[in-house]
């Protein structure tokens, strides 16, 4: 998409002699195309590349935890949940070179911690985001489709999700079941996915719906099947994936809440390692104690600022009218 | 044209698409647009007919109810398609209502349709190839060798010369006219019929106007297509077609071989047409079109003629009359009217 290369020289030449080999490398090379001309886009936002920094400096973190544990760290004193810091009096005791983050109440180093918990965050986060989208965008596209009874249908039943309160009922939920890092992923999955975020796409569907190459697709021959999964469904990706990004947030947010007031069958999160604090009484000192709480503050809001806002930098790519033109 | 024996390829007999107004899941609408009123026509094989008629006249529904698009609410659309040997679903008389789900395959591969806008009616996320090749995938038509060989074959008939330069660009990369002729392709590409052409020339620009036309008569005479051709413009419809049908608020009010619409004009909408044709000659003065008022609406529209609220010539027969039936003044030119 035009930053000055020419259009015929840009189109891929095929040897027609071999088929399917062939085909597949052209498509290949035109994904890969478009990927590079809105990776040219995103560049263009400073917030967007720096929040991706930032994801990219979480994930390293991410890995780094079993690597340390494996060399330098001894699990029983770095073992984020049983460690125990031997060469302390007291705990919590402040950040020196040994414990850079400093101990928790119970004598737990926090940077590993903090390390072991953003895999986790990750997981949750990304877990959450794929099954709401993954649901949101068949709903969505369906529920436009098909128009009439199964619109009605799912869009009340989107209706009532999201007129029940996200956390309270996550508060109930955790209270009748064991929630673990997985089933919170899936119930947040689902009910943003049969919830907002299908309203959302759904409308988005419509617009597709209603274009002459749905009718032209269906007088080629084209069964629903069809019609939905190759060409409405692609053309609702580049919101999906942007949705995919608020997502995360919002479960990473759910997960700290959850943690926080102790609900969830979890080792450790960044919510837990605020919940410690609290229950040691140390969360209303927390001005003399700030290294029990402002590393795992600082990576909540730091980890969910930057998926949302490299999903208002996709935003640009994805919708062309939102882009500046004056550079 | 038609071997003699077939019969005509297509027969249309008061054909009525009603779209309802307003209504839900409890409540049964009470008010219906009459897009398509009791229309009936044949058309031969290899034959060209020309739809005209203002914006809002039912000829698009009339081309969707024809490819199937749409399903009618009354009447039938009966095709009797040439080549019964190749596809044993459509052997003898296929009515567009009655085909199930098996047969309706066999049934796209003879009737297509172009569409109207060249830059909507194709996925801007798929490249010439996908959209060309799209009935071929969905039909299971060939392997990917076959279809891309029948693809360039196909754009090279076109015009999209070298084939291996459009294979791959997406829509956005071409112009309006070599839209229309990407989708001029997908509707050739598996050798249909009947083909509906829904005013494929009106969005572009008038320089590939003409080239857009050219090709399209030339193929349809070289594969033996017969083709409806919808249009607002009458110069158009006489230059592409052998007949042609004026429609007024769903309703074919005259319909005749293409120079004794013109030269013969019965219906006085056909002649308000004709005289809003520009002519080239600034000198020749033209008598203002005598039609009164603006296109109405055809929600349950009264029973007498379509044309009564602005018909010059209108009587008190007219008003008190139900719309008058078509009527065969000369041989082949029926009319509307009955004041004609």
């Amino acid at each position: 998409m035009g930053e000055g290369t020419s259009l015929f020289e840009d189109a891929p030449e095929i040897d027609l002699s071999r088929g399917r080999l062939d085909l597949a490398l052209v498509r290949l090379r035109m994904a890969w195309r478009t990927l590079r001309d809105g990776w040219a886009v995103f560049v263009e936002s400073r917030i967007g590349v720096l929040s991706l920094a930032i994801i990219a400096i979480f994930a390293l973190m991410a890995f780094s935890h079993p690597i340390l544990m494996a060399t330098v760290w001894t699990p029983d004193v770095y073992d984020p949940v049983t460690g125990y810091a031997f060469d302390r009096f007291e705990h919590p005791s402040p950040p020196d070179w040994r414990h850079p983050l400093g101990t928790d109440s119970l004598g737990r180093d926090i940077l590993s911690q903090l390390l072991f918990s953003t895999k986790s965050e990750f997981i949750l986060g990304i877990t959450a985001a794929l099954v709401t989208v993954g649901i949101a965008t068949t709903v969505g596209a369906v529920a436009a489709y098909y128009g009439g009874l199964v619109d009605s249908l799912l869009m009340r039943l989107a209706d009532l999700i999201i007129a029940l309160p996200g956390i309270s009922l996550l508060i109930v939920l955790s209270a009748l079941f064991n929630l673990n890092l997985f089933y919170l992923a899936l119930i947040i999955g689902v009910l943003g996915g049969f919830g907002g975020t299908a309203i959302i796409l759904k409308s988005q569907a419509l617009s597709i719906r209603v274009k002459p190459y749905i009718e032209a697709a269906r007088a080629a021959g084209g069964g629903h099947f069809h019609v939905i999964f190759v060409h409405i469904i692609p053309n609702l990706l580049p919101l999906s994936l942007l949705y995919m990004m608020f997502t995360v947030t919002g479960a990473i947010f759910a997960e700290a809440v959850l943690s926080f007031l102790g609900l969830l069958d979890i080792r450790m999160s960044w919510g837990i390692m605020i919940h410690t604090a609290n229950t040691g009484g140390y969360l209303l000192a927390g001005a003399n104690y700030w290294w029990l709480i402002v590393p795992a503050g600082a990576s909540i809001t730091l980890l969910c600022s930057a998926f949302y806002l490299v999903g208002r930098a996709l935003d640009e790519v994805v919708n062309p009218r939102l882009r500046r033109h004056d550079r | 044209m038609s071997s003699p024996d077939s019969g005509p390829l297509l027969a249309v007999d008061g054909l009525n698409k009603r779209f309802p107004i307003g209504g839900g899941l409890f409540r049964k609408p009470t008010d219906f647009i009459h897009a398509v009123d009791d229309v009936s026509f044949r058309m031969s094989a290899g034959e060209s007919l020309g739809l005209v008629g203002e914006s809002g006249c039912g000829k698009t529904t009339v081309g969707k109810l024809l490819v199937k698009l749409l399903e009618p609410t009354d009447g039938s659309i009966t095709y009797r398609f040439a080549t019964p040997a190749m596809d044993p679903h459509l052997a003898g008389p296929v009515e567009t209502s009655n085909i199930r789900s098996r047969q309706l395959g066999a049934f796209r591969r003879q009737v297509q349709m172009i569409f109207q806008d060249p830059y909507e009616s194709m996925n801007p996320r798929r490249t010439v190839y996908d959209t060309i090749a799209e009935p071929l995938v969905v039909q299971g038509i060939g392997h990917v060798q076959e279809r891309l060989d029948r693809v360039s074959e196909i754009l090279d008939l076109v015009g999209l010369t070298p084939a291996g330069t459009f294979l791959f660009r997406r829509p956005h990369e071409l112009s309006g006219g070599q839209r229309q002729r990407v989708a001029i392709a997908r509707a050739l590409v598996i050798g249909p019929s009947f083909v509906v052409a829904d005013e494929p020339t009106s969005m572009l620009d008038v320089s590939s106007r003409t080239a857009i036309m050219l090709l399209m008569q030339e193929l349809a005479e070289r594969l033996g297509i017969a083709y409806l051709y919808i249009t607002h413009d009458l110069a158009v419809a006489r230059y592409m077609c052998h007949r042609i049908a004026v429609m007024y608020l769903g309703k074919i009010v005259e319909l005749a071989d293409t120079e004794e619409l013109l030269r013969n004009p019965l219906h006085p909408y056909t002649r308000a047409l004709l005289s809003a044709v520009p002519s080239p000659d600034p000198t020749r003065r033209r008598e203002p079109p005598d039609i009164l008022g603006d296109l109405s609406l055809p929600v349950n529209p009264p029973q007498r003629c379509r044309f009564y609220d602005r018909c010059p010539l209108a009587t008190d027969l007219c008003r008190r009359e139900p719309h008058p039936p078509p009527e065969e003044k000369a041989p082949g030119h029926w009319v509307a009217c009955h004041l004609a």
